[in-house]
């Protein structure tokens, strides 16, 4: 005898992306979708497998019917929805967004550790930033480089929290938080105690690997030498499911 | 407690009352006391002596700060009131003996002007009137019986009908339509749902929902115990500034009280609802009243917001829908239970139902917290109610909805009062700061002082509002040090469009909108500031090329 399915808990939908018809999962993300579909959607702060953050800002897209801009990283996606996310508008945005971030920090790539291998200046380039007209803000910040293993440089940060989450939802030792507010903001080890005293700190190095710039290395690395090994990226939504 | 034991304890409030033949009521919300009310209140009370004739109550907010500290002198007899103003310690002999004879004249405060006279009230109905640590004499004031009527005589969707019949808005600021909130969160399949009250009031020059708090506090809990009712929560939680803390005090007494006389707690009324309230102090972040801020930090976390949807009625506090509405909107709720909705809904303008509380402040002659129906001309306001500016200066523009509102100019005073008028003019209605400023203010300077304050409230989590602000509030910091360029300007607007429509919550979507509004209306204060850049200047000795152009 057959057993009459059981209705699925998820259904699929079909929506539009950049006027390409799709089926998804109704419990997936709009970049998520794209990704598989060979839709490219700049991000930062996302990283499959780690919680999501909805911070850089750089995935926002537009969505028919709806007047505000949704980041594509934290929107799931509904029956019929059309979404474009590539307009002359949002490359304008997105380069923008970009000068903000460079304008913030020291990001100087001829001298980082992370020269051609860096998300930020990857993404720079892919998205034409070629000048950068915001004022930049030339504070110099701190280095930590009292880890045996590896260093923090404040001045390549972007607070795109990945260490942070990366430590907390994966390693479970949440040596990474967040400190001050506004443009104060900072990374700290250990309620800001220097990275090589943290009393929490596994040495597990996932934060370095994970960390798109060169705010995170390894020690002995110079201009342009640091390589961050990602083998392990692909399994972290497994990791985090270990617990 | 049931309808009959309410109207009791009222009846027994009444005949204590009209056992006296004056009532003194000294206004001792935040603003009175800090100008020496609560040496009134002594000094009167030393004055009366053992008088049992004379009552001396301390009340909340009458409204008129300007005037503080208040005292209101009501006779029982006649029902005639008197109002004192700037009232010391000194005067309370005086006020007692003229009590039965002629008021002191020196001291009195004309209540038929239009700053009393225009103003109909709602939430603010018994600010001034009862004593806010008292619960019975809210309870007298018809207090509770909206509560007790719904919990016993209507079903959680009826109370939802009324609310929606009623047209209510959120006071919050983004008005959202109330009823449609509460219907949500109702549909929503859980086991738990919690309900919760937003008093992180936090614009510069607001301060409508400390009044209701200090003046009121039963009111917002009665509303939020009907919310909870309708939507089917048994939690509810009121964040409220630590700023604040003499209403928070007074919410505490008023948790207190509620849950002795089983009206917070658990069965209710004899009946399966049970609801309690918690107070959750807030630390100091203006970001804390954005909704998703302040969930997290409900939950202990870092106050900081995250993208919605998912919205709080669908995933809220600890995963679970949440109602948030803000303290005025809770305010509303009993007199929109006792009247119905279509009293309600017969106040105010189409898309705007009810009244609405304004915190006057700045260059305007009465200062202090005024209700007024909604549609009200924003030139009444100003002008008729609020009584023009002082010492013979002229009127240059009224800023209302904060850091995120804009500025009104002459030009557009006769605008009437409602969410969707204000949004045309480019400004918002916001919780109901209106800072009125006269000609010796620089629009400029203006919008540079709202960009420093969300600069250093930002959150810091999404890369337009941490950085965009900052750099914003650079560019205004140059033009208005006579140092910015046309370059600089346009930069400044293409920043305000990109931060608009891209930061992460509401606090960095509307940051550039004082600098929107007032760039529409005073654009040539901003021009007149910049200098010519480095290419427009003349070499020595040779002409401007610009001139050269005309």
């Amino acid at each position: 005898m057959i057993v009459p399915a059981t209705p699925p808990k998820v259904r699929v939908v079909t929506l539009k992306i950049d006027d390409k018809d799709l089926s998804a999962r109704e419990d997936e993300t709009i970049l998520e979708v794209a990704r598989q579909n060979r839709i490219a959607i700049p991000s930062l702060c996302f990283l499959e497998g780690l919680s999501i953050w909805g911070a850089c800002r750089l995935c926002v897209v537009e969505m028919k019917g709806s007047s505000r801009l949704l980041s594509a990283c934290s929107t799931r996606v509904t029956e019929g929805m059309e979404v474009q996310t590539n307009t002359e508008r949002l490359r304008h945005y997105r380069r923008v967004i970009l000068e903000l971030l460079f304008a913030e920090r020291n990001h100087v790539c001829s001298v980082c550790v992370s020269n051609g291998n860096c998300e930020l200046q990857s993404l720079a380039q892919s998205c034409g930033l070629d000048h950068v007209r915001v004022p930049y803000r030339t504070s110099v910040y701190e280095v930590d480089p009292t880890h045996d293993l590896f260093r923090l440089d404040h001045n390549r940060c972007i607070l795109c929290t990945r260490c942070v989450r990366v430590c907390d939802e994966i390693e479970g030792a949440h040596t990474w938080d967040v400190m001050g507010r506004g443009i104060g903001c900072r990374v700290v080890t250990d309620l800001k105690r220097p990275w090589g005293e943290s009393a929490s700190c596994t040495g597990c190095g996932k934060c370095v690997q994970v960390c798109p710039t060169g705010a995170l290395v390894s020690q002995g690395t110079s201009a342009g030498e640091m390589r961050k090994d990602r083998r392990f990226l692909p399994y972290l939504s497994q990791m985090r499911g270990v617990r | 407690m049931n309808i009959d034991e309410l109207r009791d304890v009222a009846e027994k409030v009444r005949e204590e009352a009209a056992k006296c033949s004056h009532c003194l009521r000294v206004c001792t919300a935040a603003g009175c006391q800090s100008s020496g009310a609560g040496a009134v209140v002594e000094g009167l009370k030393a004055a009366v002596g053992d008088n049992p004739q004379v009552q001396v109550k301390s009340v909340g907010c009458m409204g008129l700060c300007s005037g503080g500290p208040l005292v209101e002198v009501e006779s029982r007899e006649g029902g005639s009131k008197v109002m004192y103003q700037k009232v010391t310690p000194g005067d309370a002999s005086e006020i007692v003996e003229s009590l039965g004879g002629r008021p002191v004249e020196r001291l009195v405060c004309p209540t038929d002007i239009p700053f009393f006279a225009s103003q109909q009230k709602i939430v603010l109905e018994n600010s001034g009137v009862i004593d806010p640590e008292e619960i019975d004499d809210y309870i007298a004031a018809d207090g509770y019986q909206a509560l007790v009527t719904s919990l016993t005589e209507m079903q959680p969707d009826d109370v939802l009908r009324e609310v929606t019949r009623s047209g209510l808005r959120g006071r919050g600021g983004g008005g959202y339509p109330t009823g449609l909130k509460w219907s949500t969160v109702a549909k929503m399949p859980a086991e738990q749902k919690f309900v919760v009250c937003n008093a992180d009031e936090g614009d510069p020059g607001a301060f409508m929902d400390r009044g209701v708090l200090e003046s009121d506090p039963h009111r917002v809990l009665e509303g939020m115990a009907i919310a909870a009712y309708a939507v089917g929560a048994s939690r509810g939680y009121i964040y409220i500034r630590a700023e604040y803390p003499l209403a928070i005090e007074r919410l505490k007494t008023a948790i207190r009280q509620a849950g002795r006389r089983r009206l917070l707690g658990l069965n209710i009324c004899e009946t399966r609802f049970s609801f309690d309230v918690e107070i959750r102090l807030g630390a100091g972040a203006f970001v804390c009243g954005e909704e998703t801020a302040l969930m997290a930090s409900v939950e202990g976390l870092r106050g900081q917001p995250r993208p919605r949807p998912p919205y709080p009625a669908q995933e809220g506090l600890w995963g679970y829908p949440t109602l948030i509405n803000n303290v005025e909107t809770f305010g509303n709720v009993p007199s929109i239970i006792r009247h119905g909705g279509e009293w309600f809904a017969g106040i105010g303008t189409e898309n705007s139902k009810g009244t609405k509380i304004f915190a006057l402040a700045g260059r305007i002659q009465h200062t202090g917290l005024i209700e007024v129906p909604m549609g009200i001309p924003l030139r009444e306001i100003v002008h008729t109610i609020g009584g023009g500016i002082p010492e013979g200066r002229t009127f240059k523009a009224v800023q209302t909805g904060g850091p995120s509102g804009g500025c009104i100019p002459e030009s557009h005073l006769d605008v009437s009062v409602d969410y969707d008028n204000l949004r045309q003019v480019g400004s918002i209605m916001g919780s109901g700061g209106m800072i009125v400023m006269d000609d010796t203010s620089s629009m400029v300077d203006v919008a540079r002082y709202f960009m420093d304050f969300c600069a250093s409230e930002s959150c810091g989590k999404c890369v337009p509002c941490r950085v965009g602000t900052h750099e914003m509030h650079g560019l205004l910091d140059k033009i208005a040090r006579g140092q910015g360029t046309a370059a600089d300007l346009a930069l400044l607007e293409e920043l305000c469009e990109v931060v608009q429509a891209t930061s992460l919550c509401g606090l960095g979507q509307t940051a550039p909108n004082p600098v929107l509004s007032t760039l529409r209306y005073f654009r040539h204060e901003y021009e007149q500031l910049l200098r010519p850049s480095d290419d427009e200047k003349p070499a020595s000795g040779g002409q401007v090329v610009t001139e050269a152009k005309s």
